[in-house]
């Protein structure tokens, strides 16, 4: 009946995974007994869970991505404890299998579940404001998006209470991953997470491409667009190229897992190193389609704070798409040590350092935009200046790497840890900070604290720096990744120090979630009534904070790039005097229950519960079905509507009322 | 001197003493229509165009689908591990049979397009059905030959090549198969609703998809059986 689910699927004995799994139940049932107290459902469902609106979607991204940080960060410190304590006699708290779970899910949750969401929440909150469009091209297939990544997560968060996870690392290497290797339902738990939120990632792909190509506003040539939009171009474009590739790649490995099959495996003709090029196929796109929006981002901030437009933008544009392409063709530098001889890894350690070419031009272009600027150093400038030290760091270890006879002694070392967290969080999770607090006031309607902001800015990047520096030196003095116990005397200190850099972090986290609660508590006072509270140049201050639902009450006609600096030196004025009805999509249920579905489908195939997974699979087609038959999904805000909400922010000329 | 009248208004025409009732004119001007100059009240985006667009990058991203498993074929077509190969299990006339329902349908299918652009609905489903029909004799004919291999010993557990045969050829069956399922919701939205724009941009997704894995199939048909045959 239930297939291979039994009630000693919860592993009740081990008081580590009890203790977390209680604090998440805790947390659960508080905020929907809070949900329940405030009567709040109604709204919940009919304002934000069925919301078709990009704004709303994006703020549930980001909120996702915050909580699958604070999960993620968790394993992080769970490992630096352990390898802090494991040396010698001393066996630490976690036992191996343990262990393996831990990192598994440290990256698995960090690449797909935090950064991603953040991505793709920034881009929904202001890619459609910058180019002067009221929506994205596809509002539900948007919505189902963000639910099919939901479902992925809380299939991770799951697997915690019931069952395990997997051990086999964040990418899953076959065999290992192999059901000879992996009898459990850890490494299942990880495809199905990966393979439902990947297809929502695919369909985010295609959303966003058709929005910026067909959605811009009248007068905004490819040229004129903000470098976010161009960043985020050449990411889309990224994921729908590498993302089937994931799809294929789980879907082999479900093959083997599932049917016997023999595609990875060592027996009957399977090739397991078929599996390392096949999901680094994907893989290395993905780092850039991580970095590429980032790299959007750090482009709008630093002309901001530098009161000047962008130094090289067409520069800009061209290192941005020479990246995209460069990242299909450096997959290989993943194993150099597979064996695929010298002229193979000679032309991928060559691509691979190319890469330094065209982002070594942004980061030129970066500070040239803020050479003889008027800098200021607010909280979203401090992130940039941040990143742009640690990441050119990150950078050079990364060519480091690129050489192949090098990358032989260091592979599957510490040193890479290190490479890859010093231009991932120097990169990645500096650049969402970044945004975050650049576009704050423009998303929530008011700005985050200034002064947690620069205190929280420090600890990560003091922090980042004690965590990480002693990770080079272990790789150099020869410690692997992936170790839950070692008996080198020289490696201890280091490996205290770097426990002590990830509790500076963590000052820094609980720092960040004391500026949200207090920039939500003191937001009467700070409210952005402008509309544009950093003096910004592209379109999205040009209108209300937060952006009303029909984001553009009149759409703007685009003449330059920095649009909006453009209109401000021309005086352009703001207010409007007539109004006309605006079409909206309406919020519709199908994305969730899609989601709900798929969940159920991912859950029941875990378990072999195959009634349930038949039902799923049947819930989502139906479904699907059912919206194809509803004619009833959008309608008309009326002009006076949207002249009351323009009203509100002081934007109807007054001699027209 | 700039032809952007704000900058007229603003600079040095106004400046100027001669020209101050045309600037007066101009302000005017300016006054009537200075929505359209920096801002248009609504801006029109051909939505049938949009969800063509968003259809074909979808449809590219199934090609890369594709040819991942492709990719995965070629490398283990030869991986037999000691038990049968291409040529002694592909029976080709069977497989012609096969390839020509798919083509033949193709071409129904391109006749309701064609039904649909003449405004033909009766036509419209009575060639919807006919591609339907032959999808259906498609599919059937390739579950057949999948019953035939498993009985015989063949089946996709046995060797990395018959995993990589049974995933792709497949693959492309479950597309077909959702295929079906779009036509069938297709001809009965046509029967209630008729022509409206909204089916007839979902009729050409439709179209799209099923020419596209025709175009997949010919790969199949190609790399995997005339290949395996021959080799």
């Amino acid at each position: 009946m239930f297939g291979k689910l039994t009630l000693s699927a919860i592993p009740y004995t081990n008081p580590i995974i009890m203790g977390a799994v209680a604090f998440m139940a805790i947390c659960v049932v508080a905020i929907l007994g809070a949900i329940t107290y405030l009567g709040k459902w109604k709204y919940l469902w009919t304002e934000w869970l069925t919301s078709v609106d990009h704004k709303k979607i994006g703020i549930m991204y980001l909120i996702l991505a915050v909580i699958m940080l604070l999960r993620g960060f968790a394993d992080a410190i769970m490992m630096r404890t352990q390898q802090a304590l494991a040396y010698g006699s001393n066996m630490g708290y976690l036992p191996p299998e343990h262990f393996d779970q831990v990192f598994s899910a440290h990256g698995t949750i960090m690449i797909f579940f935090m950064a991603m969401p953040f991505i793709i929440g920034l881009m929904n909150c202001i890619l459609p404001l910058q180019i002067g469009a009221r929506d994205v091209a596809f509002p539900l297939m948007n919505n189902l998006s963000f639910w099919l990544t939901a479902a992925g997560a809380v299939l991770v968060n799951i697997s915690l209470a019931v069952g395990n996870f997997s051990r086999a690392g964040w990418l899953g290497f076959a065999p290992l991953s192999e059901l000879h290797y992996s009898p459990g339902v850890g490494v299942d738990y990880w495809i199905w997470a990966l393979q439902i939120s990947g297809i929502g990632t695919t369909l985010t792909g295609v959303n966003f491409i058709a929005t910026i190509l067909k959605m811009r506003a009248p007068g905004m040539t490819l040229m004129r667009m903000p470098v976010f939009v161009w960043a985020s171009l050449c990411t889309n474009i990224l994921i729908v190229a590498a993302f089937p590739l994931l799809t294929v790649t789980l879907g082999l490995l479900t093959m083997d897992r599932y049917l016997g099959m023999h595609f990875f495996s060592n027996s009957l003709g399977g090739d397991p190193m078929m599996y390392i090029n096949l999901i680094w196929i994907w893989g290395h796109p993905e780092v850039y389609i991580l970095i590429l929006p980032l790299f959007g981002v750090y482009s709008e901030i630093v002309p901001t704070f530098s009161g000047k437009r962008l130094f090289g933008y067409t520069s800009m544009v061209y290192a941005t798409m020479a990246i995209a392409l460069l990242s299909l063709i450096v997959w290989l530098h993943h194993f150099f040590t597979m064996g695929n001889g010298a002229d193979v890894n000679t032309f991928f350690g060559i691509t691979t350092m190319i890469i330094a070419v065209p982002t070594g031009v942004k980061i030129f272009n970066w500070l040239l935009t803020m050479y003889r600027g008027r800098v200021r150093l607010d909280t979203p400038m401090l992130w940039t200046i941040g990143f742009l030290i640690t990441f050119t760091l990150g950078g050079m270890s990364g060519v480091l790497l690129a050489e192949p006879p090098a990358d032989f002694v260091l592979h599957n070392s510490l040193f890479l840890v290190a490479h890859f967290h010093n231009v991932i969080i120097g990169g990645v999770v500096f650049g969402v900070f970044a945004g975050l607090s650049y576009w704050a006031p423009k998303i929530f309607g008011f700005p985050l604290n200034e002064r947690l902001g620069r205190w929280a800015f420090w600890c990560w990047f003091v922090g980042f720096y004690v965590a990480f520096m002693p990770l080079y030196a272990l790789g150099l003095m020869g410690a692997t990744r992936r170790m839950d116990h070692y008996n080198v005397a020289e490696w201890h200190p280091l490996f205290i120090v770097a426990a002590v850099g990830a509790a500076i972090i963590f000052v820094g986290i609980s720092l960040q979630v004391a500026q949200v609660i207090v920039s939500i508590a003191q937001r009467e006072r700070t409210r952005d009534l402008t509309g544009d509270p950093w003096n910004g140049r592209t379109l999205e201050w040009s209108i209300p904070s937060p952006a009303p639902a029909y984001n553009f009450a009149r759409i703007p006609v685009v003449r330059e790039r920095d649009a909006f600096w453009d209109m401000k030196q021309r005086g352009v004025d703001l207010k409007s005097s007539t109004f006309v009805p605006i079409h909206m999509p309406r919020n519709k249920a199908a994305g969730f229950i899609i989601g709900g579905c798929a969940f159920v489908l991912a859950f029941a195939m875990v378990w072999h519960i195959w009634w349930l997974a038949i039902a799923g699979l049947a819930g989502v087609i139906v479904t699907l079905i059912r919206h194809a038959f509803d004619d009833d999904r959008d309608y008309h805000l009326g002009a006076d509507e949207v002249r009351r909400v323009e009203g509100l922010h002081g934007r109807v000329e007054a001699r027209s009322m | 001197m700039s032809s952007d009248p704000i900058v007229m208004q603003r600079g040095s025409l106004a400046l100027k003493p001669g020209y101050v009732d045309h600037a007066a004119d101009a302000l005017r001007d300016l006054r009537q229509r200075g929505d359209a100059v920096d801002f248009q009240l609504d801006h029109h985006h051909d939505a049938a165009s949009t969800i063509q667009l968003g259809f074909w990058i979808y449809l590219m991203s199934d090609c890369l689908l594709f040819s991942g498993l492709f990719a995965t074929y070629a490398l283990l077509n030869s991986h037999t591990a000691g038990g049968p190969a291409g040529r002694q299990l592909f029976d080709l006339p069977d497989v012609l049979t096969e390839t020509m329902f798919l083509l033949f349908s193709s071409f129904t299918c391109g006749l309701a397009t064609l039904a649909m652009n003449a405004d033909r609905r009766n036509a419209t489903v009575g060639w919807l059905a006919v591609t339907f029909l032959l999808g259906l004799g498609f599919i059937g004919l390739e579950v057949h030959e999948f019953a035939h291999m498993v009985a015989i010993g063949a089946g996709p557990d046995h060797s990395a090549f018959l995993s990589s045969f049974f995933t792709l050829v497949a693959t492309h069956g479950l597309h077909v198969t959702c295929g079906l399922i779009f036509m069938a919701v297709m001809m009965v939205a046509v029967m209630r609703k008729g022509l409206t724009s909204t089916n007839r941009a979902r009729l050409v997704n439709l179209s799209l998809f099923w020419h596209f894995l025709d175009i997949i199939w010919v790969g199949v048909f190609s790399l995997v059986y005339l290949f395996g045959v021959t080799h």
